[in-house]
């Protein structure tokens, strides 16, 4: 199937089906990512999730997101009305625009991708870093002292993480010598007998730590989530959001969930190759044990308080980071020349 | 835009960073002000450099009301101001009423106030495990230490009819007998809460983040303890061991072997771990109380007092007299004051009643813990952060229809 991709004509009606395609399914799994967490923190907590609404409670969002389209979209008074709307719109964006380059193996040597550029993981980045102008646009647009607060906050805390996150996955490119997403993934080695595909965690075990927790920052997620935390600062920047507007922050929280989770099994665990298990299931697979591991942590652990995130980022991760780097720098030279 | 006394605007003020101070309003409806506090706040950066509680949004004029109702039926409404924990209010008002009176209450009733002194304790602990858990991220616990908490509702349930404002304490008595299906589950409850406080413990006692979050954070020296008249897990938290049960023992509390958890950290630290123990503690009392039960009655034997036994009021005249009486006037208590205060799970309950001899309280006063407790939460609160400032407020463990009444 790969070969569609090369004809000029052929390419862009692939490409179109494709975007219509992975809209729905991006939507499709980000709904049932929500009902995985709370019926995954409600078994952590002895109590069952939502089972209400259709088999096991698997419709309970479309419930949920029928009845939030339907309120009424509310903008607080003195607030600047153009900004409020555009930084949900922008969150959402960005969220989606990841997966743009994101391949995805479908079955045996077929992939599927929409845009297979050679910088894939650098426009991650990107799109990834504009979660920071939606969130400190929200919050300032709010008129609000809590969401200015989780607005400021966020801002720190997300470029802080950037960084760690951005050099926590340099390692990996020094060692497969390609940016290109699906090149990571095929990476392959020859160890004697051994010929083939292998998890990069291998290589770099502490990349991938320090990738996880970034990951976890990034994402505004427990126990790193302080620019909504709900104790303290009501919603942060989500406290004046409601209805449809409040959906769409919600929706691009959990895109970047799967978005990080998708990254982790594509950067260090083998993409879609998981011994025999056919692709899309293997990847399917290792994103769902991800998703599932942000649940876990959601449900254990205290939250960390702003200055110790700062800390953690800047004096941990970050020389850790650095670190990792000039080492797998030094042992590439010396075993490759 | 300002309420009186309380100026809600920008001060205008320098903070230490250079930027002009920020005055927040905290509640009172905000998620983590345990119910309707309200703090005005005025931050430089995310630092608090000044607190002011405003208090009064749950006020229900418990007090006021008591002054209308009859000696007894003043009973139900004591369990709902401080509603975490009903049975030692109503300890604190029959206590007080029985002093008046000069009754004593017979050994199974006071080993009985007791058993639902200390569940209630603990199920006050539990609550305040949970919401504190809850105010710093860790979710789960609150849904763990409700697990107990329901159990212990259950054995209200079982013992009085009633889940929570049980009004299962009077002055004479208690309600009715144990029981023995109560007697069971209280068994049972013993058997298994000390592994329950284990599971706390394992999830939150040296949990670095957990830690990194209350060590350090809200001190408050004995001196200032002392100073701003704090009681309960707040004063022993700051190392003085001054237990009411101990120091004042009430209800028999003397004839229990128990030790005051204290703690020298004097911060929200020292004060979880002494929660903890007393929760521990609360547990060996509990053991100690079943397996001493005295047998005999439950009541004062004063028909002047207490209603007459349902079969008596088919045979005596005298009885049904006595049962007119007290359902329609009531009993007179002797004039004269009296201030009883019990150990709650938040500190001194204290009790105060006038009477002028009639069948009515002239005046009831309550010296509730939360409010008093409350009075330290600036002085704990100061240069720090604003996550910590709820780490704060839940640790001086206010109910609000304590503090405001």
């Amino acid at each position: 199937m790969n070969h569609i991709y090369n004809d000029p004509i052929g390419h862009w009606v692939v490409v179109t089906v494709a975007i219509a395609l992975l809209l729905f399914v991006v939507l499709t799994a980000t709904a049932y990512t929500v009902w995985f967490e709370r019926v995954a923190l409600g078994r952590i907590q002895r109590r069952p999730g939502p089972n209400r609404v259709g088999p096991f409670g698997l419709m309970q969002l479309a419930a949920d997101g029928i009845k939030l389209a339907f309120k009424e979209s509310f903008v607080p008074a003195e607030t600047d009305k153009l900004l409020f709307v555009i930084a949900p719109a922008i969150a959402v964006a960005a969220a989606f625009l990841s997966w743009a380059v994101i391949p995805i193996g479908l079955w045996y040597n077929v992939q599927y991708w929409i845009a297979d550029v050679n910088i894939g993981i650098l426009l991650i980045f990107a799109f990834s870093s504009l979660n920071v102008y939606a969130i400190v646009i929200g919050g300032y647009a709010s008129n609000n002292k809590y969401s200015l607060l989780g607005g400021l906050r966020s801002a720190a805390q997300l470029i802080s993480y950037e960084m760690a996150l951005g050099l926590s996955l340099v390692p990996t490119f020094m060692i497969v010598g390609s940016l290109r997403l699906r090149d990571i993934v095929e990476y392959t080695v020859h160890w004697g007998w051994y010929n083939g595909p292998i998890p990069l965690i291998l290589l770099t075990p502490i990349g991938f730590v320090i990738y996880l927790m970034a990951a976890v920052a990034e994402t505004n997620r427990a126990p790193f989530d302080l620019p909504e935390a709900e104790q303290e600062l009501i919603g942060g920047f989500l406290t004046e959001y409601s209805g449809l507007k409040f959906v769409m922050y919600y929706l691009a929280e959990y895109v970047n969930m799967i978005t990080v989770s998708a990254l982790a099994a594509l950067l260090f665990f083998g993409g879609w190759y998981l011994w025999v298990i056919p692709p899309v299931l293997a990847f399917f697979i290792k994103i769902v044990l991800f998703l599932f591991l942000y649940i876990w942590l959601r449900g254990t652990f205290p939250r960390l308080r702003y200055d110790m995130l700062m800390r953690l980022g800047w004096k941990v991760l970050l020389p850790l980071a650095i670190a990792n780097v000039i080492v797998t720098g030094v042992i590439l030279v010396a075993t490759q020349g | 835009m300002s309420t009186e006394g309380v100026t809600i605007t920008k001060t205008g003020e320098q903070g230490a960073f250079g930027g002009e101070l920020l005055t927040v309003n905290f509640g009172p409806h905000h998620p983590s002000t345990h119910g309707v506090l309200r703090l005005i706040v005025d931050l430089d950066g995310e630092q608090v450099r000044r607190v002011k509680p405003v208090i009064g949004y749950l006020h229900t004029g418990i007090e006021k009301q008591m002054e209308a109702l009859r000696w007894q039926q003043g009973v139900v409404v004591t369990d709902r101001h401080d509603y975490l924990s009903p049975p030692i209010n109503n300890l604190a008002y029959a206590l007080a009423v029985e002093r008046l009176m000069g009754v004593d209450v017979p050994p199974r009733a006071q080993a009985l106030r007791v058993i639902m002194s200390e569940l209630t304790r603990l199920s006050s602990h539990l609550v305040w495990m949970g919401t504190s858990g809850l105010e710093l991220g860790a979710m789960s616990m609150l849904m763990y230490c409700f697990r107990e908490r329901d159990t212990i509702l259950d054995m209200n349930e079982e013992i009085s009819g009633f889940r929570m404002h049980t009004s299962y304490i009077r002055p004479g008595g208690v309600m009715a007998d144990a029981t023995p299906r109560f007697l069971e589950m209280l068994d049972a409850f013993i058997g298994a809460m000390p592994g329950h406080i284990d599971e706390y413990e394992n999830l939150l006692t040296m949990n670095p983040i957990w830690r990194s979050r209350t060590i350090g954070i809200g001190r408050l020296s004995p001196e200032d303890a002392k100073v701003l008249g704090a009681s309960g897990p707040m004063i022993r938290g700051s190392g003085i061991p001054w237990d009411l049960r101990k120091a004042m023992p009430y209800s028999g509390y003397e004839n229990y072997e128990f030790e005051v958890a204290t703690s020298d950290d004097c911060d929200c630290y020292g004060r979880y771990l002494v929660r903890i123990k007393e929760m521990r503690e609360a547990v060996k009392i509990l053991r100690q109380a079943l397996d001493r039960l005295p047998d005999g009655p439950v009541n004062v034997d004063d028909r002047k007092m207490l209603p007459p036994p349902r079969e008596e009021l088919e045979t005596s005249m005298e009885a049904v007299i006595h049962h007119f009486k007290l359902f329609t006037e009531g009993y007179s208590v002797p004039p004269g004051d009296v201030y009883v205060a019990v150990e709650s799970g938040r500190g001194e309950n204290g009790c105060y009643v006038v009477s002028d001899g009639t069948h009515k309280p002239r005046r009831v006063k309550f010296r509730s813990a939360s409010f008093v407790n409350l009075q330290a939460l600036e002085r704990m609160a100061l240069n720090h952060m604003v996550a910590d400032m709820v780490a704060i407020i839940g640790t001086a463990d206010a109910v609000l229809g304590d503090v405001d009444r």
